[in-house]
């Protein structure tokens, strides 16, 4: 196996070494479905689909994710084990991405978890299967575009609680951005449309929702791509110039 | 072998490495000694990879770690200050994982793992978790952990803090055994273990190499070096009588146990002198010692006089 696939094996098995890893899809799993049924009217709305299971993931991973993400590198830093993976012939780049890999299967698994609700509007009615598939991995894909900004800012502290407030606030500026209320804001300043255009493409939810309505564009796909690239580039880039501290 | 070339590290206006240059050859035990605070540590990361150097060069077996980490840290065993590891971990997942990362496969993989943890005693704790271990359990997890791919080069920082006597004499016994064929550095601030382990050592402080010799050597520049003390029924009478002798530089009695302690002037052998005027006066003595010199004392001579000089520019 290559470094990556070691990192990648040992770091997914201790989420599940300790309670951490249950208590996660336990509550990820309650939440999804309270906010599916009560807050989005699954019953009440009579269609056989996975929308309000879908809308409300940004949300849920805004609080959820960056509670994976915080002991990525602020662990490692915290309990001095940082210095002993960082000397094993393993290269930065194949830790971050190693670790990276294992959060986002893990998130992947509890997102997986879910698939009974999938069987339930198959059981209900005739639900768009392909804009479900959509929905999961546009779900899967944001979730990852979370961690790789959590993987980024856990590297830049050794203390996890301040990772996982800097990556809410971090993911939830994100989101936002993509909101009429903040570009409006942005056109107050008079700002040429073209950079408010370009603050709303940088948005988390304009590109999620495109893909949850089961429209898979290539170019969101991308965006989310070269976020996860950008935010793991710059967790190297953080544990490098940090190392000493 | 380990070399490092004018090895520097700066924080800012301070200077944790300044100019350190050494080489080790395989066979040999380098002891790396130095007040809290001196530097060992950080010159260690460099030397492991974890930390870049400001400027200047370390080869570990012919590699530049800057340039060619990988094969550097392939060929080197490293123990980092405090021996990290992965706490949820069990010590079989953990020991699993190293020899994985170290490209340890099938029978080999199988061979080196039972051979560290047989070395370093570990195979009643297999299956605890390293969080359950006791702080001397996790060193020896630590070392068994350096060892497990037969490195050609060892770095262990602090291997003995934290473990009781016996444990702290089988690890010395551990590094005198793997040092016949291997390079190894231990960092340490424990005296009587360089003279247990090291054929040479590095005294810093500073961040500055002080001295750099054999144990015995820098024993040699303590002023108990050949120093002969006695007890007796009269010290002051002893000192009076050895005072006089033409090779002694000073005595002086311990204020303490009354330990009479005469000094050689410089380069002079005194013990057949003091045991025969001892003799020859008839006075009487519990028990007469030649000093082989205290390395304690040098170490604080050389590190507290680059301090005074310091303090004084």
């Amino acid at each position: 196996m290559n470094p990556t696939g070691i990192v990648f094996k040992r770091e997914l098995a201790s989420y599940f070494a300790t309670p951490v890893a249950y208590v996660f899809i336990v509550i990820f799993l309650i939440l999804a479905m309270a906010f599916t049924f009560y807050l989005g009217g699954f019953y009440d709305r009579g269609q056989a689909d996975l929308q309000p299971f879908f809308n409300f993931h940004p949300w849920l991973f805004l609080f959820l994710v960056p509670a994976v993400a915080m002991r990525l590198w602020a662990e490692e830093r915290k309990s001095g084990s940082i210095e002993l993976l960082l000397t094993l012939p393993v290269t930065l780049w194949q830790a971050v991405f190693g670790k990276f890999l294992a959060a986002w299967a893990f998130v992947g698994i509890a997102l997986a978890l879910t698939v009974p609700i999938w069987f339930t509007v198959n059981y209900l009615g005739d639900p768009d299967n392909g804009a479900i598939l959509a929905g999961y991995f546009g779900s899967f894909l944001m979730a990852g575009a979370f961690l790789a900004v959590g993987s980024c800012l856990s590297a830049a502290t050794r203390n996890q609680v301040i990772a996982f407030i800097l990556t809410v606030v971090a993911c939830f500026l994100l989101m936002l951005s993509g909101f009429p209320m903040v570009l409006d804001f942005f056109h107050g300043l008079g700002l040429p449309q073209g950079a408010i255009d370009a603050i709303a493409g940088m948005s988390f939810l304009t590109h999620a929702n495109a893909i949850s309505k089961g429209v898979l564009d290539l170019r969101d796909i991308l965006y989310f791509v070269l976020m996860i690239g950008a935010w793991l580039y710059a967790t190297a880039i953080v544990i490098d110039m940090k190392k000493a501290d | 072998m380990i070399e490092t070339r004018e090895l520097c590290k700066r924080y800012g206006p301070l200077t944790a490495v300044d100019s350190i240059s050494f080489t080790v050859e395989p066979g040999q035990v380098l002891g790396f000694l130095g007040p809290n605070g001196a530097g060992k540590s950080t010159t260690m990361k460099m030397v492991a990879g974890f930390l870049t150097p400001t400027s200047g060069q370390a080869l570990v077996c012919g590699f530049d770690v800057e340039t060619h980490p990988i094969e550097a840290k392939q060929a080197m065993g490293y123990l980092p200050e405090g021996a990290p590891s992965y706490g949820e971990m069990t010590v079989a997942d953990f020991l699993g994982f190293i020899a994985d990362v170290r490209g340890l496969t099938g029978q080999a993989r199988k061979r080196q793992l039972d051979d560290a943890i047989g070395r370093l005693s570990l195979s009643g704790v297999l299956k605890q978790t390293i969080d359950t271990l006791s702080k001397g359990f996790r060193r020896r997890v630590g070392l068994a952990q350096a060892i497990v791919h037969d490195p050609k080069v060892l770095v262990l920082d602090e291997p003995t803090d934290g473990l009781d006597p016996n444990q702290k004499h089988e690890v010395r016994n551990l590094i005198q055994a793997m040092s016949k064929d291997k390079t190894i550095i231990v960092s340490t601030h424990i005296l009587e273990e360089v003279h247990a382990v090291c054929h040479r050592a590095i005294i810093i402080a500073k961040g500055k190499v002080l001295a750099d010799d054999t144990p015995a050597a820098l024993e040699a520049r303590s002023r108990y070096h050949q120093a002969v003390s006695l007890s007796a029924e009269n010290p002051a009478a002893v000192r009076d009588l050895l005072g006089a002798l033409p090779d002694i530089a000073s005595v002086e009695i311990h204020a303490q146990d009354q330990r009479v302690t005469a000094f050689p002037k410089k380069g002079r052998q005194i013990f057949n002198a003091v045991t025969a005027a001892l003799k020859d006066k008839n006075i009487a003595f519990r028990e007469l010692a030649l000093e082989q010199g205290r390395l304690d004392e040098v170490f604080r001579t050389i590190t507290q006089a680059e301090q005074t000089k310091k303090e004084a520019a």
